[in-house]
């Protein structure tokens, strides 16, 4: 019953701390006043009953705590704090529903490009997604000191810099919306393939990246880039259950079980791109989702469509021009031209000194030589791969093709 | 001031140890700091000399604008170009943030090289 009621009062977090940064106009004394409220959830609503407005409950009691928090400073500071009359004054209804304006207001505040990367998606995880303190630090395997120093330091910028909680006006939305859909698929690629760790998917995070996404796209239904992460998430995260085998280890997408695929999630994705793409606004994420659309709708490897999948990488490359894109568009090429037509894109950037020290270069690379049968090319790419300290499970991939190329 | 001698303005920068907080409002080390910067600025004042002064966020709350290729790019703290060097100050007073920014970018500094805005403590004047 308890995780029932945490999972109740935490699908309210957003909209809570919304309502409440409003209120008190400080987004750290919101938080910990959500935070006090939760608790007290936790702890009341078992024994009363959840109530008829958890979101109401909710705020209503983290607005008291806040105006104690207020009173105390006030007390030792010995002054009238402006904001308690302001708090203390607007009365709220008991059927108080959540602001979408709010919520967005909120999104767009911890995702604001003033802050460091890092410190937006640790800001997002603890007053967008509701995760403690412990667990956003256990996700990204830092102390959980080190976490706490960076939310409150990005916290006390907020504040001294007056980064505002309002809602962006129309025209500032177009660039400041990339960061908003950046930081969701940042939580989302951490939980997909982690960078660090013995574990390569942490599912928790993909959870809560999806959950993100769909709140944001329904907040913003006019926003076809929105749409489109959402379409990506749900295209991508339905291969999680064939993407490690029983010892946890790596399946490559073309030796994957597609029976194992979610089927609803991809139906689901694709109608939501086809949506997207109907508002005749394309952008990257549509892009990327377009193509992990034609892998997750393709009965095979073989039955992929790499001559769409090599022209939509061309595409993204005018959003991201990137020799990570070049790389995957390389792979595509040779999926339908033959791996020499791949391989000489593949040899041009790998001269590039800063993707030479990328592992998964050198494992495609391996990868296309293998196929073109030059097997001891292959075999020097793939021992490249492991010598750039790839992730526990990848390395046992690229042993194992290691292993079969010295072996044949 | 010397008769027919043009005055020159001088900025003075207050250095203080990286990542010092200011002593927190009500306290005493907060009286004290305030007393002795109090007492520096009422001789300036007395002297006619001074034109204004303010404490500084920390460098912590910066925001370093640049401007390339006609976009704008925004990185959390000061500039760490260490063949950058400070050139000019500016002084606005907006409603947030996002409007001090829009204004950062106007300047040719941005483009340049990069203009750091970081946000003044609100006193109150010198008495």
């Amino acid at each position: 019953l308890s995780r029932t009621i945490g999972e109740l009062a935490r699908d309210q977090w957003w909209s809570a701390v919304a309502a409440v940064t409003r209120l008190t106009g400080d987004l750290g004394r919101a938080e910990d006043a959500v935070q006090e409220a939760y608790a007290a959830a936790l702890v009341r609503w078992p024994a009363e009953g959840v109530p008829a407005n958890p979101f109401g409950w909710l705020v209503t009691v983290a607005r008291r705590r806040a105006i104690d928090e207020l009173r105390r400073e006030a007390m030792r500071a010995g002054k009238e704090v402006a904001a308690m009359r302001r708090l203390g004054d607007a009365p709220l209804p008991a059927e108080a529903a959540a602001d979408p304006g709010d919520e967005l207001s909120l999104i767009f505040l911890c995702c604001h490009p003033a802050l460091d990367p890092a410190a937006r998606v640790a800001l997002t995880l603890r007053c967008v997604a509701g995760l403690t303190t412990a667990e956003i630090a256990a996700a990204f395997l830092v102390p959980e000191a080190t976490m706490a120093k960076r939310l409150t330091r990005a916290k006390a910028k907020i504040r001294q810099a007056r980064i505002r909680f309002r809602l962006p006006a129309p025209g500032e939305l177009p660039p400041r919306l990339p960061s908003v859909l950046r930081v969701i698929y940042l939580i989302f690629t951490e939980g997909h393939m982690a960078s660090r760790g013995p574990a390569l998917v942490r599912g928790d995070l993909c959870d809560t990246a999806l959950r993100l996404a769909r709140s944001l796209a329904s907040r913003l239904p006019q926003e076809p880039e929105a749409a489109g992460l959402l379409a990506l998430l749900l295209l991508t995260d339905a291969r999680r259950p064939a993407r490690l085998d029983e010892a946890g280890d790596p399946v490559l997408l073309a030796e994957q079980d597609r029976s194992r695929w979610d089927r609803q999630m991809i139906a689901e994705g694709d109608a939501v791109l086809t949506q997207a793409l109907r508002l005749g606004r394309p952008g990257p994420y549509q892009v990327h989702a377009a193509i992990a659309a034609c892998h997750s709708t393709a009965a095979s490897a073989e039955a992929t469509d790499w001559r769409q999948v090599a022209l939509l990488y061309s595409e993204l490359i005018r959003y991201e021009p990137t020799p990570v894109i070049e790389a995957n568009r390389a792979v595509a090429v040779a999926m339908a031209e033959g791996p020499a037509a791949g391989l000489v894109i593949l040899d041009t950037i790998a001269h590039d000194p800063q993707l030479g020290k990328w592992h998964q270069l050198h494992v495609a690379r391996g990868e296309l030589l293998r196929r073109a049968g030059r097997a001891a090319e292959a075999a020097q790419a793939f021992r490249a791969a492991l010598e750039l300290e790839p992730s526990a499970p990848e390395r046992a991939y690229v042993t194992r093709r290691l292993q079969e190329l010295t072996a044949t | 001031m010397p008769g027919g001698v043009k005055p020159v303005k001088y900025l003075f920068l207050l250095n203080r140890a990286a990542g010092a907080e200011l002593p927190e409002s009500g306290t005493p080390e907060y009286a004290a700091t305030m007393a002795a910067y109090g007492a520096a600025v009422e001789g300036m004042q007395k002297a006619g000399v001074l034109v204004d002064c303010a404490p500084l966020y920390p460098a912590s709350a910066s925001t370093t604008v640049r401007v390339r290729e006609g976009e704008v790019l925004l990185t959390d703290g000061p500039s760490a170009e260490i063949k950058e060097e400070l050139g000019g100050y500016t002084v606005v007073e907006c409603a947030d943030l996002d409007e001090a920014l829009r204004w950062a970018a106007t300047i040719p500094a941005a483009r340049d090289a990069s203009v750091e805005v970081r946000p003044v403590v609100a006193v109150q004047a010198p008495v």
